[in-house]
């Protein structure tokens, strides 16, 4: 792979709705948190898909790795009581 | 000057700004230095063209003569443009294009707080969305003469050079003539010789934070008020009025 020659990556985390969660849209090149914002804003909510931004160094993400993905998750496979499917919704309830 | 041609005349003045300066900065779409760039600038290029299509619409309408914007836009030849000077210049480099914007967009951040308390209530509501643009392009303008006018020493020798050029084009941008007078009788406009000091604070303010040195020139460039441009719009009209020019009312 090419080195990159851009500036710093920045991970960005879009709100839809005021209340919602943050949820990753992608990332950005930018020498500054201002830049990287506006950035964020300009690449990712250009179709009105935000109403808050979190932008964050690549450098500060810790991701799991696929050789860690048996130990991780596979021992969740089996305990199906975990999820709370065995109650009735209440009448009304969306969700619980 | 009756007030209906004063408020056309001053709609194409708001609208052809737009309208150029939307072009220009459309220019920069798959050149700009980095990806993310490319899209801020294209970004801020639509939001200007939505501003000359509002504006040129509303003239179209005071005109009472069936124009739409789309004939106002493309239709008419260089001496009946009344956009300033600065805005039709070559969007030469990244740091030119920062300058230019910085220098337009902070007399657009005064002047169109000005006219969104205007008694025309179509200019008003115009003026007040797009001051949120205005705020964007400002922010986004000033960042950029922080990162090149404090940057290495090459970033800023270009922002000073496209400063120092572009100074003589900014006094256009505060002349006032018939048409301020008469708008302005009727609550429609105020002076711009009000919002000149201010922007001098700002502009001054910002470039001074950017180490950049206020240019001492003597020279002040004029003649967009009267339909006088530089050499550069018949070359961008001929571009941008191509379509229309070449297919009259062509459409898909």
């Amino acid at each position: 792979m090419a080195n990159d020659t851009q500036l710093a990556l920045w991970e960005v985390f879009i709100q839809s709705k005021s209340g919602g969660h943050h949820v990753h849209a992608g990332s950005v090149h930018a020498s500054d948190y201002k830049m990287a914002l506006q950035n964020a804003r300009d690449v990712y909510t250009r179709r009105n898909e935000g109403s808050s931004i979190w932008v964050a160094p690549s450098s500060c993400f810790s991701a799991s790795g696929p050789e860690e993905a048996e130990m991780f998750f596979d021992p969740a496979e089996d305990k199906l009581y975990r999820h709370p499917t065995f109650y009735t919704m209440p009448e009304g309830a969306k969700q619980i | 000057m009756t007030l209906q041609e004063a408020l056309f005349n001053y709609l194409l003045r708001l609208g052809d700004n737009a309208l150029i300066q939307g072009h220009r900065l459309s220019e920069w779409c798959s050149k700009a230095p980095v990806l993310e760039e490319d899209l801020a600038l294209t970004n801020m290029a639509l939001d200007q063209i939505g501003a000359a299509q509002a504006f040129l619409k509303y003239a179209g309408a005071i005109e009472n003569k069936g124009r739409s914007e789309d004939d106002l836009a493309y239709k008419r030849a260089e001496r009946q443009f009344f956009n300033n000077l600065m805005t039709e210049l070559p969007i030469g480099d990244f740091s030119f294009t920062i300058a230019k914007q910085l220098l337009l967009s902070s007399f657009e951040f005064f002047l169109f707080r000005g006219l969104s308390q205007s008694k025309d209530q179509t200019i008003a509501n115009i003026a007040a969305k797009t001051l949120k643009e205005v705020h964007y392009h400002l922010a986004h303008s000033r960042d950029w003469c922080f990162r090149l006018g404090k940057g290495t020493e090459v970033s800023h020798e270009k922002l000073q050079n496209s400063v120092n050029a572009l100074w003589m084009y900014t006094d256009e941008l505060f002349e006032m003539g018939e048409a301020d007078e008469v708008l302005m009788e009727a609550g429609i406009v105020f002076s711009l010789k009000e919002i000149k000091p201010k922007w001098l604070e700002l502009v001054s303010g910002i470039l001074d934070d950017a180490n950049i040195a206020l240019p001492n020139v003597d020279y002040m460039q004029t003649g967009s008020r009267k339909g006088i441009h530089t050499e550069h719009l018949g070359h961008l009209l001929s571009e941008m009025q191509f379509l229309q020019r070449a297919y009259p009312d062509a459409s898909w």
